[in-house]
């Protein structure tokens, strides 16, 4: 019987799968050939990735446009930086609420002195907090341009609330200045490796469990839900409790990612959470090519690597370069930069197409001869490629 | 046995939208293995009855009740998943499947029982699921195209698909609205036999402007018009009355 080959998907992504292997290699090698400040940012930039993996979940394969994911990042980020300024203060008031004039340590900071909750936190508050929201949100069935909004308005208000806070987040100067994390110097250059390879493996992990929901059923569920929600509904699924799973997953990896980036960057700011990161998130996404996984870490990478060298060479321009390359993916390819692949395949397309048109127009030329000398040369022009509905 | 007690009872039931009253005061019963039609003229009200039945939209007024397997449901307090999963299956006018799965994997959404995210996660299609939707494809002739995607479908192939979908996972109750349209003669006739062939162990609620195709299946029929019931009772009962020459069919079933 054929029954093997009825089910399919998995397979086909064979070729995603080779290039995430080449940019996990890259980045696990990166240490050999690179200077210790573009590990660092790599470091960086594979936090980011992370973020982009539960976007794409989210949007790539659920359809759902979140743009305050800068919100999960920020608590996961929060949570870590929170227990490094307790290890950073031995004991005492953290500096920034001396300046306060806070007495006492706030209640909500004590658990911080443990790594263990730390740890749990970056996950579950992150987890917590999207089950909320998305719970009011999926099952009062808003979604779309308001679910968009909505979720703007969520990154703006917690950037305000942690701005508001001077005397218990650090207010806009964030919390920084950290000695030690876990124990270890934050600024050796093992702890940086460690965390550099640490920040791998989770990426690598979080690659192989998104893949492994996308080709379970729940990754045929989720694009059912983007494709025709009401037919899932009516299908016997809940479309709103698969939505809060996957965005209580994007938010667990948002989570996980920031708490990451505190020990690499050294500090968390209110801007690193706020509306215009938290929509950066989603370009990366799209640039890297959406509902693919490997593309949104591609994505992530380039995008972000493109970002520090312009702004490194130009640094007052390098922000409409940035621009300048997201137009020009979305124009040239609607499917992410992982689309360059059907490149070749597309141009011999075209270059076909030409010369078939231009056969069908030299016998039509021929044809019409006959008839009628004068004739409109242009032949029905049909579009090449899809156009990923953005 | 089961015969005296109707698996769909609609009692009195009112939909409005605003102040329009898009259905006033219907009530039917609808018996086990029946295959019963609804048909009127454009905006009688057919696809919003069958829209409060599967719980799209709520009822005004009266309620429908639902029985399976000894179980009785007040399908107004019912979520509308949940009334999938107790038995009850609906196909929409315009037809919807998912376009970015390829057919068989339309069919594999279909056709499992437990729709949470843990088993979706977890398990594997049964080697029985498989046989079903393999029979299935091939009914409607599919089966060789099941690993394309549906948007190389034509209308009407996209209308089976959807059937499929229905009838793979094995609903105790189909509301079906127009499953014709858009098909030709051939593949109209293939819907009704495959009708006939579920019936056995289904109810089937169906909306049809086809009137030849309702003389082939249907068990009886139910005219509604402007939302009210005109009349019910078999084909040749309901197209001899006048009423319903003067506000449907003779107007040529349109
Ligand atoms: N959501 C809605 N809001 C307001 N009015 C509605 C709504 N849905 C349906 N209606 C109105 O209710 C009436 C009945 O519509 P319905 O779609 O049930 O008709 P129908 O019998 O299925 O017709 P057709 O044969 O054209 O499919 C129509 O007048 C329609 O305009
Ligand atoms: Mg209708």
């Amino acid at each position: 019987m054929d029954l093997k080959n009825l089910t399919v998907r998995g397979h086909r992504l064979t070729g995603k799968n080779i290039l995430a292997m080449l940019i996990f290699l890259f980045l696990a090698t990166a240490p050999i050939y690179m200077s210790s400040f573009r590990v660092n940012m790599l470091g960086k930039y594979m936090c980011f990735a992370l973020v982009a993996l539960g976007i794409d979940m989210i949007w790539g394969y659920t359809g759902i446009l979140s743009l305050g994911h800068g919100v999960y990042f920020g608590l996961g980020a929060y949570c870590m930086a929170m227990h490094l300024k307790l290890e950073a203060s031995n004991g005492e008031l953290p500096d920034f609420m001396a300046w306060s004039a806070v007495e006492k340590l706030p209640a909500f900071w004590a658990p911080f002195h443990s790594s263990v909750f730390t740890i749990c936190a970056v996950v579950l508050i992150p987890v917590i907090f999207a089950a909320i929201i998305g719970s009011l949100t999926f099952l009062n069935r808003i979604r779309g341009v308001f679910f968009c909004i909505l979720s703007q308005a969520l990154s703006y208000a917690l950037a305000t609330f942690m701005i508001g806070r001077q005397e218990y987040f650090g207010g806009s100067n964030g919390l920084t200045s950290f000695t030690t994390i876990f124990g270890f110097s934050v600024n050796s250059p093992t702890t940086k490796m460690v965390l550099f390879y640490f920040t791998l493996v989770f990426l690598i992990g979080a690659f192989a469990l998104c893949t492994k929901i996308v080709n379970s059923r729940v990754g045929r569920v989720l694009i059912a839900v983007r494709d025709a929600e009401n037919r899932v509904r009516f299908t016997g699924y809940s479309p709103a409790v698969y939505k809060v799973f996957v965005y209580c997953l994007s938010a667990a990896l948002a989570g996980i990612a920031g708490a990451l980036y505190v020990p690499q960057v050294g500090i968390i700011s209110p801007t690193d959470i706020n509306i215009a990161p938290s929509t950066e998130m989603v370009i990366w996404v799209a640039v890297g090519g959406k509902a693919t996984l490997v593309g949104s870490i591609l994505g992530a990478l380039v995008v972000n690597f493109t970002k520090s060298i312009v702004s490194e060479q130009f640094p007052d321009i390098w922000q409409f370069f940035i621009g300048a390359l997201f137009i020009a993916v979305i124009l040239f390819f609607p499917g992410g930069l992982i689309s360059i692949k059907d490149l070749p395949a597309k141009v011999i397309g075209i270059i076909r197409k030409k010369s078939s048109k231009a056969d069908a127009a030299d016998t039509a030329a021929v044809n019409a001869d006959a008839r009628e000398p004068k004739k409109d040369p242009k032949v029905s022009r049909t579009p090449v490629g899809k156009g990923g509905s953005v | 046995m089961a015969e005296a007690v109707p698996v769909l009872e609609i009692r009195d039931a009112s939909i409005t939208f605003g102040n329009f009253r898009a259905v006033k005061n219907v009530s039917t019963k609808v018996y086990e293995n029946e295959i019963r039609f609804l048909i009127g003229p454009n905006g009688a009200g057919k696809t919003t009855l069958l829209d409060a039945i599967c719980g799209k939209n709520r009822l005004s007024g009266g309620n429908i009740i639902y029985r399976s397997e000894g179980e009785e449901y007040d399908l107004q307090k019912i979520k509308e998943n949940k009334i999938v999963n107790i038995g009850v299956g609906r196909k929409f006018q315009a037809p919807s499947v998912f376009t970015g799965l390829t057919i068989f994997e339309n069919m594999e959404l279909a056709v499992v029982r437990d729709r949470s995210v843990f088993a979706s996660l977890k398990s594997k299609l049964r080697k029985q699921e498989i046989e079903d939707i393999k029979h299935q494809l091939q009914f409607v002739g599919l089966y060789e195209m099941r690993n394309e995607y549906p948007t190389v479908l034509s209308h009407g192939q996209k209308q089976w698909l959807e059937i499929a979908m229905l009838c793979v996972s094995k609903p105790k109750l189909m509301l079906l609205d127009e499953p014709v349209a858009g098909m030709g003669r051939r593949e109209t006739q293939r819907t009704a036999e495959l009708l006939k062939i579920i019936q056995n162990n289904c109810t089937i609620v169906v909306v049809e402007h086809d009137m030849q195709f309702v003389k082939e299946v249907a068990t009886l029929v139910t005219v509604l018009h402007d939302g009210e019931l005109l009349c019910e009772g078999t084909m040749d009962e309901v197209s001899g009355n006048q009423q319903v020459i003067d506000v449907y069919l003779g107007r040529g079933g349109e």
